[in-house]
């Protein structure tokens, strides 16, 4: 029988030869991922559960990567990354990547690949919604709650409903002004936050094929942004490339079949696609930079598992060269490796962090979630009053960055750059 | 807490479409661990915070529980994160039952998987059916929840497994029952 690649990983890892959407099948999970935030309680439901001296079913594929409240005065937030460390260390877990030492990585979905956790064809869960960035190497990726991956850890297995695949069929060339961010969020506006309500969204044609492994993050980063259960990538050689010089570990990719089904296909000619933003405040209300420039902004934001990978920080560079910033501008690199990067790379001979310094962004902060998700009060970026912020991060909800009165636009790098410094939302080409 | 019972009745709550996690429980709330008795407690008096101020709070200041059992919402109640703060913020609250159009996937599976609260679903558009105050009656074996102000009954779509597996209270005590892990010794 015909299966999409979603179908074909979650049949692999249920031993079965073909499954189809609608299907309840018990899967073996090949990564169960978690952090600060919810990790302390899917770690007391395991316990609650299993018993206080039960252990973990596979130490290797545990990993627990703190980035939520790291650099904040708050106890709860110290407390929980003992409670994590402790278990660790009870547990014996390989792979935990602690702060305040030289281990800390940094945003979980940017640190799970960089440290060769994800490989193709393979099943993994997490304790946050974004864990779908990860099919943009080819594996199963979906978020779940605490119960679910208490469940994990004590069995390895989950029982999961095979989804329907939406098929967003991405052709022709990008211009240079276009951004994965663009791309998705376009998508997302066309099909609005539930268009692919647990459905598998499947991304191909050419114009993804031409996108580096970074933006292809982006964009299956955002499927849960249109509801969707895991975005999807299928591996080419971009992707085995990139997967082998993070991990030794052997991996079998999967690829969809030429006539598998999907319950629908959308087709879109990206060379026709327009720097955009989504409005306040939901993901799907886009509109072009160009339709809104006349928006004042009091900040710019460039950061998360979303925007702030090395390709969002070179891009917001490009822009930000030579140039002032008009708005408090807040940098926060997701990863160490990135952040070290920011020093390595360079445009005509000036690092990126140069670039940024000159152009009068506030310092850089050091890797972590930061005000993506607001956080405790004293988190940098944190909104506190009615700012209207332009940020590269991936939810606009009401108080998602601190402050239920602020207005967030989402956009892409370069136009949050181009936004920076004139102070209103700017198309990237107009600066 | 969990819910097993067939009827529920009490004061709704009403709200529209796209009721993001953000606005159930905000962030800076989930250093509270749900598996720490007290903090699933205080998990439960920030149910709903994250609404803007003009709505009426669903929680009132200084009370840890809710005047509202049921929630009655238009579609794609639940979106955003995979926080299971969430259906326990409304399940601790005491909150039994959400009645909304759609849910977000994830949190759905959460009010599964936690056997807080039932994730109901209407057929129709009831958040236009409702005020917040009114009286509600909710019967699972009927598949219908009345209106009690206004006299009016609208059906719910059928929930299959979902009674089963919140009744046992949850994934846990549904994987038991049935077999598919060992009880507890
Ligand atoms: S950067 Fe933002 S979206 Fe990504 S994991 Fe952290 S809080 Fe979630």
């Amino acid at each position: 029988m015909s299966m999409t690649i979603t179908e074909k990983i979650i049949a692999r890892a249920a031993g079965r030869d073909s499954v189809s959407p609608g299907d309840n099948v018990w899967v073996d999970v090949d990564i169960l991922l978690t952090h600060d935030v919810c990790g302390p309680g899917t770690i007391g439901v395991f316990k609650r559960e299993f018993g206080s001296d039960a252990k973990v079913w596979d130490r290797e594929k545990v990993v627990i990567i703190p980035d939520h409240y790291i650099y904040t005065a708050d106890k709860k937030a110290h407390r929980n990354v003992d409670t994590l460390r402790e278990f660790v260390k009870e547990q014996g877990l390989p792979y935990y990547y602690d702060p305040g030492t030289d281990t800390y990585r940094g945003v979980c979905h940017l640190a799970l690949p960089q440290e060769g956790h994800v490989r193709p064809g393979e099943i993994i869960f997490g304790t946050d919604s974004h864990t779908c960035s990860h099919g943009a190497l080819g594996a199963f990726a979906t978020g779940i709650g605490n119960t679910d991956a208490g469940f994990i850890m004590g069995t390895g297995k989950l029982l999961i409903k095979v989804p329907q695949t939406v098929r967003i069929v991405l052709d022709g060339t990008k211009p240079d002004y276009v951004m994965a961010k663009d791309m998705i969020l376009r998508v997302i506006g066309d099909i609005g936050v539930d268009g692919a309500n647990y459905c598998a969204m499947e991304f191909t044609g050419e114009a993804v094929a031409a996108l580096s492994i970074d933006e292809r993050m982006t964009i299956c980063n955002m499927a849960i942004e249109a509801g969707g259960k895991n975005g999807i990538i299928a591996p080419d050689e971009k992707t085995i490339e990139y997967v082998k010089s993070r991990t030794s570990k052997p991996f079998e990719p999967v690829y969809g079949d030429e006539d598998a089904r999907f319950m629908k296909t959308i087709e879109y000619d990206v060379s026709t696609f327009e720097p955009c933003v989504a409005e306040p405040h939901l993901p799907s209300n886009y509109a072009t930079a160009k339709e809104r420039s006349d928006v004042r902004i009091d900040r710019a934001y460039i950061g998360s598992c979303t925007g702030g990978k090395i390709t969002d920080f070179i891009e917001a560079a490009k822009i930000m060269k030579g140039r002032k910033v008009a708005v408090d501008t807040f940098l926060v690199p997701a990863t160490c490796e990135i952040a070290e990067e920011l020093i390595k790379e360079t445009i005509d001979g000036e690092s990126l962090i140069e670039i940024f310094a000159e152009a009068g962004c506030l310092d850089v902060a050091p890797p972590s979630c930061a005000a993506c998700l607001g956080g405790p009060e004293d988190t940098f970026g944190h909104a506190h009053g009615s700012e209207v912020i332009i940020s590269t991060t991936n939810r606009n909800f009401i108080g998602r960055m601190g402050s239920k009165k602020a207005s967030i636009y989402l956009a892409g790098p370069q136009t949050v750059a181009a936004s920076a410094v004139t102070g209103k939302i700017t198309d990237p080409r107009d600066v | 807490m969990s819910v097993n019972e067939n009827i529920i009745v009490g004061k709704v709550y009403v709200l529209e479409d796209n009721i993001d996690t953000d606005l159930i429980i905000p962030a800076k709330y989930l250093n509270l661990v749900p598996t720490i008795p007290e903090e699933y407690r205080k998990l439960g008096s920030y149910a709903l915070a994250g609404l803007p101020d003009e709505f009426p709070p669903f929680v009132k200041e200084g009370s840890e529980t809710t005047e509202y059992a049921i929630i009655v919402a238009g579609s794609n109640f639940g979106c955003g994160s995979s926080r299971e703060h969430a259906p326990i913020s409304l399940g601790a609250a005491g909150a039994k039952a959400v009645v909304a159009q759609s849910y977000a996937r994830i949190y759905f599976r959460n009010c599964m998987a936690t056997g807080e609260l039932y994730p109901l679903e209407s057929a129709d558009r009831l958040c236009d059916k409702f005020e917040t105050g009114q009286e509600a009656r909710i019967s699972i074996p009927d598949e219908i929840i009345e209106n009690k102000t206004t006299g009016k009954s609208y059906s719910l779509r059928p929930p299959g497994e979902v009674v089963p597996v919140i009744q046992a209270g949850g994934l846990f005590g549904y994987a038991r029952e049935s077999g598919m892990i060992p009880s507890r010794k």
